[in-house]
């Protein structure tokens, strides 16, 4: 049996541990359906062209773990952002793990998608949002939709900032042989409000491990969100990542995605601005070595005037690593006064590293200010002889040079400590001493 | 300390020094002067090293050691030291965590210990205020916005912390207005020793008149056609350069 029957033949037992007459059982009928009618995508698509899903579909994952599984908090601290202190949100196994995390009803509700979607008292909330911005129509989006059970729910009301940026945390303990993983999120930010997020999925052996997540948030009038994804998983960790984001006017999202490592991630991230004076910032820095391999499909959908994107993803890539970054920008004719950035540069330190990269604009406003801008190329031999000329070994200058490059992505990352960490990580991803402290 | 002889250089198969011979001591300031064209960068870069040039003969000697086969970073750990025309733009690093890792890497060469940090900042303090520069241009990235003073003053200012004993200014004066001048010539006469050298390459005698040479020498066709004290920089400026091409060579 391949796995999208295993997952579709699953689904009936899935249904009956959950409530039948929850309003979201027809969502969960619906979306099933459509993953049964369009299957895994394949590299016939235009939007899979560079991923292909053929092994992983080749692998026999568990649907649902068996058992719950603890983890003492000293045995996986260190991918805690630990330095500060944060709320918590954590999964073992895809089982929430009240013992790891720490969750807030006070003044803001920062627990469980299981809660939200059962407790009578969400309800109004789950009408309004869940499923309204994930798409109806990709089927790696609908099957977790059709599964959709447990995650974070953070809901931040107007004028509310909770007191601590919240971590989002997934470990895999390796106690399957074999495990797939299907996350759910939904965030919700009112007007005014604001909030911090860092998400990571982390697998803590060598058995394989594949997660399909989706995200919804939904930034209102004046909301500012930052939302971190943080990447370095184990060569034997698969991550499909969907983040769908819709903002009101004058609401400011950033999404920062740092990748480095995985055996194959996919990053679908999705902006819809619905309202004026939009911000949206999309970031990435992609380090990865060995057979790594990452697609980043971004979209902005400017759908109102006066709006703002910008788009900065660096990308270095060593060994037979590949990289794929895929950008498209649609500017609706509505969207006058529209300023969209895209530039995506990527630096190949291998023979065999491969990186894909290709902008699609597709502009139907007149009064519009788009650019954009990829490059792929080797380290600058100008700036390397300047700095051995300085005394600094070509290995270190080397180190420095792409050290540099990705770092001046960081400047935006509002937290001090995340960036601080994501500095040594870079540093140490890029094997190289640096002659001062991060 | 330097000494070098019959040296020729290429660069795309095209020779830019032609036979090059020059001998400098501890305690010493070089002038080299000449139209452009002629040579002058090209001399500066292989001698610090810069393999995008190709030596096809002759040899480069500091304190007895041939320097073919040795790269660039053990040159400037052997005390040679390049104050680039065109420094290069490095976006992500500060002044200051360059310098940081420049005088570290140089001293891991030596076999010593990173420098302590408190000694690094103090370091770094006394000899900005020496050249006059901003604390906040430290934090900046490196040469990134820099205007063309600027950028020269920062040259100086690496070259005042990582103490070289042989400094090569290519064109340091071009791009300076008159204050920035008197500062980079003012840092640069501090900094001299009897045992360091400095080589000077310039295309205008101003700069001369701030750093008093011991010797001038004027490079043409890429080799030197006529060296003397500092009273052939002004005969240079006097008489530009064309005689010189019209002299049979001495």
């Amino acid at each position: 049996m391949d796995l999208k029957e295993k997952l579709v033949s699953s689904f009936m037992a899935f249904e009956n541990n959950v409530d039948l007459d929850h309003p979201i059982h027809d969502i969960r009928s619906e979306a099933i359906k459509n993953f049964e009618t369009k299957g895994f995508p394949s590299r016939k698509e235009e939007a899979w062209k560079y991923t292909s899903l053929n092994s992983l579909q080749k692998i026999d994952f568990s649907i649902f773990p068996k058992e719950e599984n603890a983890l003492e908090y000293n045995h996986v601290k260190k991918y805690f952002l630990h330095e500060i202190d944060t709320y918590k949100i954590v999964f073992v196994d895809g089982i929430y793990s009240s013992f790891l995390s720490e969750t807030t009803h006070d003044g803001v509700d920062i627990c469980l998608m299981s809660s939200a979607l059962t407790k009578p008292m969400y309800k109004p909330v789950i009408d309004v949002y869940f499923n309204k911005v994930a798409s109806k129509e990709e089927s790696l989006t609908t099957l977790n939709t059709a599964f959709s059970r447990e995650g974070a729910y953070i809901y931040i009301p107007k004028n509310k900032a909770p007191k601590k940026p919240v971590e989002i945390l997934h470990f895999a303990t390796g106690n399957e042989a074999s495990l797939m993983l299907q996350p759910r999120n939904l965030i919700i930010v009112e007007e005014n409000a604001e909030l911090q997020v860092i998400e990571r999925h982390q697998s803590l052996t060598k058995n394989e491990v594949l997660t399909n997540s989706v995200t919804e948030i939904f930034a209102a009038k004046d909301a500012i969100v930052d939302y971190y994804k943080v990447q370095n998983d184990t060569n034997d960790a698969s991550l499909i990542d969907n983040t769908y984001i819709a903002q009101k006017d004058k609401s400011v999202v950033k999404v920062h995605t740092f990748s480095f490592g995985g055996k194959l991630t996919r990053n679908n991230l999705n902006f819809y601005q619905d309202g004026e004076y939009i911000d949206s910032t999309l970031k990435g820095v992609t380090i990865l070595g060995e057979k790594q391999h990452v697609d980043h499909h971004t979209l902005v959908h400017h759908q109102q005037p006066n709006c703002e994107s910008h788009q900065d993803y660096k990308g270095i890539y060593g060994e037979r690593s590949t990289g794929v970054f895929n950008g498209k920008i649609i500017v609706d004719k509505i969207a006058q006064k529209t300023n969209a950035f895209q530039q995506n540069n990527n630096v190949l330190i291998s023979d065999k590293a491969t990186i894909n990269t290709k902008p699609q604009l597709e502009i139907f406003a007149d009064d519009v200010r788009c650019s954009h801008g990829c490059t792929i190329g080797q380290l600058d031999e100008d700036a390397m002889f300047y700095l051995q000329s300085r005394g600094i070994p070509r290995k270190e200058a080397t180190g420095l040079l792409m050290y540099a490059f990705a770092n001046n992505v960081l400047e935006s990352v509002r937290l001090p400590e995340l960036k601080k960490r994501i500095n040594k990580l870079i540093a140490t991803k890029l094997g190289v001493r640096l002659g001062f402290d991060l | 300390m330097l000494k070098i002889k019959d040296l020729h250089a290429s660069v795309e198969g095209k020779e830019i020094l032609t036979g090059v011979n020059l001998e400098v001591k501890p305690g010493e300031v070089h002038a080299i002067m000449g139209p452009n064209g002629s040579g002058k960068s090209t001399l500066a870069s292989v001698i610090a090293g810069n393999e995008d040039f190709e030596i096809t003969k002759g040899t480069i000697l500091f304190e007895g050691e041939d320097l073919d086969e040795v790269s660039p970073e053990e040159r400037a750990h052997k005390g040679i030291f390049l104050s680039f025309q065109y420094p290069v733009e490095i976006p992500g690093v500060s002044v200051t965590n360059f310098m940081k890792t420049a005088i570290n890497e140089s001293r891991k060469a030596r076999g010593q210990e990173d420098m302590p940090a408190n000694q690094m900042l103090k370091l770094i303090r006394e000899k900005s205020e020496l050249l006059d520069i901003d604390r906040k241009f430290l934090s900046r990235s490196l040469n990134e916005g820099f205007s063309g003073g600027e950028k020269k003053r920062n040259e100086i200012f690496q070259m005042a912390m990582l103490e070289p004993k042989m400094a090569i200014l290519d064109e340091t004066d071009s791009g300076l207005d008159i204050d920035a001048l008197r500062i980079v010539a003012n840092g640069v006469n501090k900094l001299k020793s009897k045992d360091n050298a400095v080589i000077l390459i310039t295309h205008y005698q101003r700069l001369l008149e701030y750093i008093i040479p011991d010797f001038v020498h004027v490079i043409h066709d890429g080799k030197i056609v006529k060296s003397g004290t500092k009273e052939l920089a002004l005969e240079l400026e006097e008489k530009g350069y064309d005689w010189l091409k019209k002299e049979p060579v001495a």
